[in-house]
């Protein structure tokens, strides 16, 4: 580089010459140098910034092209953070309380159809009547040559049925997959269970949604996705189930009976085994409910629980653990039977005349109305009514179906002297089977009172203490003897000791008054007496026992027998083991060698 | 010297450059049999589903009864009784090798429970 002096000797002397100051060339060249460097170190300094500037574009380019792409792009879900099981989101299953499948789901698909895009909708519409019989030949022409562009043909088809489809192989029938409800064992728990069907539905898919039963009660318990495919374990049994029902059912058909129901109870948690009401329904096929008439004739009618009957004589037994509980009569206190005890304009009968006097237990045994009711009187209406509510009689029972809570019991307006006679021998106040069962279990458990449940595994919860555990060996003590020498006489089940207690209420007329050949037979029964483990309540609606000259409706003679005979199939099945000869000798014997 | 820096530098470049690409492409085809694989679980599954359906509509109770009724010559079957509940003293103990005796086939019943079976 060529450097400038700041004093060029020729400049100078000229400016001497001229007389000029030579400073000034000086001062001259010192700034044309200065402006020069600070041209330079401008020069860079502009380079920087546009560096810094363009740095700065590009990234706040980065960042506004990758928020617009996360703004325009559609979600997607991370395919590798996903495990196998988030795939799965289908209703969780319903298990017995071993473990076998009471409901599960089965992917199927259904069939729609878009008419724009079908080639022959006559013949279509042919062909698929030919598989599916029950479709409407002219509704599907009219549906598939008019205006619409969308038409369910069938919710749920099967593999067989989907193929002979696909054989018809218009383009204009198209599959969407379905998850469907299946209860494989057809009826057995039918009113337990419930049923399904679709709620909300698409095209990929549509939701399943309980329409009765446990499957609405969990509804959203089972939908949840947060249980992980967990079943709901049902306390119920699926084997003694089974055999309930079957018995049940071949008893009700032996005594010509409409109807009949049976609830079978853990005494100690509530638990209840086996629930059944006959006439019953298919939960994959659930029939639509009745349009006219009593609902109560519906096959979707749960007979166990929504029923609410005068349950008869079996309420005596309550009438005997309250006066017993509150000291006011020992088992060997006699009543006074002698009938007919008039009350105002209303006559108290007994089934036979059972003579001047009889005992609390006798009047248990032999089931005497005109006892019953001297001994409600010795108690008292409000007492009463108060010992019947802990024994829940007053609210609908609290287990946990859907149809549960509609349940209420029919009191009487007015709680009467009347009302607490007739009460104690199980008319003017009905309930249902379950509340039966519940409030039974209750006084054999040892007097704790018990909350009906169709769960299991839940922490046993123990119930406030009702009657006490003295009272309640008594009443054991009693409903044993009612089988061995009272009304139940046909309960004898060997190797287990039944006791029990038997109720034949005359049902109502819709118009008032009291049919004079219809009845409800009641058995309810605890088993085994010297350590109650179960309680079976058993109803029969209308039965009749035609075999002799006569006909028999009394409930010794209809729904014991059948009571018996679930007994005798179903403890086994339980696990109890029976007890031959006295039953104060142990059964087990240390043994060595 | 530079020459070599920038030539090792070059090499570097070009080694991490192919290894990033093999990588990209492994993780492209793990990605894929991922996806592979959560398919086929969801079909075993779907598979399991239908086989718990069958096994529990084949066992269904009903037709197990009609099974043992129309099997009843070979299998003889009949519902659970309260007699054949066992005492575990009806159980005779073995015998030790060193007695020399042996038990016969039809156990002996030494201690009795008391009660008597009908």
């Amino acid at each position: 580089m060529i450097r400038t002096p700041l004093r060029p000797l020729a400049r100078i002397l000229s400016a001497r010459a001229a007389g000029e100051n030579p400073d000034a060339i000086e001062r001259d060249n010192l700034r044309a140098r200065r402006e020069a460097v600070s041209d330079a170190a401008r020069g860079r300094a502009e380079v920087r910034l546009m560096l810094l500037g363009a740095f700065f574009i590009v990234g706040f380019c980065a960042v506004g092209v990758r928020m617009a792409a996360l703004a325009v792009s559609r979600p997607i879900e991370p395919q590798i953070a996903s495990s196998g099981d988030a795939i799965i989101a289908s209703r969780g299953d319903i298990v017995d309380r071993n473990g076998r499948v009471l409901a599960t789901n089965l992917l199927t698909y259904s069939l729609y159809a878009q008419p724009p895009q079908m080639i022959e909708p006559t013949r279509v519409a042919q062909e698929l009547v030919a598989i599916f019989p029950d479709l409407d030949p002219e509704r599907l022409i009219a549906d598939f040559t008019g205006a619409r562009k969308f038409v369910w043909i069938k919710k749920k088809i099967s593999p067989e049925q989907m193929q002979a489809v696909h054989d018809i192989g218009d383009p204009g029938l198209l599959f969407g997959p379905r998850e469907m409800r299946l209860y494989p064992n057809g009826d057995l728990a039918a009113h337990v269970l419930g049923g399904a069907s679709f709620g909300r539905e698409d095209v990929a898919s549509a939701e399943v949604v309980g329409v009765a039963g446990v499957e609405k009660a969990f509804d959203s318990w089972l939908r949840d996705p947060l249980n992980d495919n967990a079943p709901l374990r049902l306390s119920l049994d699926l084997t003694v189930q089974a055999t309930v029902e079957e018995v049940l059912a071949d008893g009700m058909k032996l005594l010509k009976a409409r109807a009949a129901s049976a609830v079978l109870m853990n005494v100690h948690s509530g638990e209840i085994v086996a629930m059944a009401s006959l006439p019953d329904f298919d939960p994959n096929a659930r029939p639509a409910p009745l349009t006219s008439g009593d609902q109560g004739d519906s096959p979707l009618f749960n007979r166990a629980v929504q029923g609410v009957y005068e349950l008869g004589s079996t309420f005596k037994v309550f009438a005997a653990a309250q006066a017993l509980d509150m000291g006011l009569v020992t088992p060997e206190t006699m009543i006074d039977t002698r009938g007919p005890l008039v009350w105002g304009k209303f006559r108290i009968n007994d089934f036979h005349d059972y003579g001047a006097k009889l005992s609390v237990t006798d009047v248990i045994v032999e089931s005497s109305n005109i006892g019953a009711a001297r001994i409600a009187m010795l108690i008292g209406g409000e007492r009463q009514k108060a010992f019947l509510d802990s024994l829940g009689f007053m609210l609908p029972t609290p287990v946990e179906l859907a149809e549960a809570p509609g349940a209420r019991p029919l009191l009487p307006p007015n709680w009467s002297d009347l009302s607490t006679m007739t009460i104690s021998y199980g008319h003017g106040l009905s309930a249902s089977p379950l509340h039966l069962a519940s409030a039974y279990a209750t006084i054999a458990n040892g007097g704790r009172r018990v909350t009906p449940t169709l769960l299991t595994g839940a922490a046993p919860s123990v119930g406030e203490q009702i009657i006490s555990p003295q009272t309640s060996a008594e009443i054991m003590s009693m409903l044993r003897d009612v089988v061995t020498r009272g009304t139940a006489s046909f309960a004898e089940v060997p190797g287990y000791a039944v006791g029990g207690k038997t109720g034949t209420a005359d049902k109502l007329k819709p118009s008032g008054g009291y049919y004079e050949d219809k009845v409800l037979a009641t058995f309810a029964a605890v088993f085994p007496v010297n350590d109650p483990q179960y309680v079976l309540v058993l109803t029969l609606d209308e039965p009749v026992e035609d075999s002799g000259s006569e006909d028999r409706r009394t409930a010794g003679w209809t729904a014991v027998p059948v009571g018996a005979e679930v007994i005798r199939r179903a403890a086994p099945l339980l696990g109890l083991r029976p007890i031959w000869g006295p039953q104060d000798t142990p059964t087990l014997s240390l043994a060595r060698n | 010297m530079r020459t070599l820096i920038t030539g090792v530098a070059a090499m570097a470049v070009m080694g991490l450059a192919f290894w990033a690409y093999r990588e990209n492409y492994n993780t492209q085809t793990a990605i894929s049999e991922l996806t592979r694989l959560q398919a086929e679980i969801a079909s075993l599954r779907e598979g399991l589903a239908v086989l718990d359906a069958e096994w529990a509509y084949l066992n269904r109770p009903d037709r197990l009864r009609k099974l043992a009724a129309l099997n009843f010559d070979r299998l003889g079957l009949l519902p659970l009784t309260a007699y054949q509940f066992g005492a575990v003293t009806q159980v005779a103990y073995p015998l030790l090798p060193e007695t020399g005796f042996s038990l016969g086939l039809t156990p002996i019943d030494a201690i009795s429970s008391g009660g008597e079976l009908p």
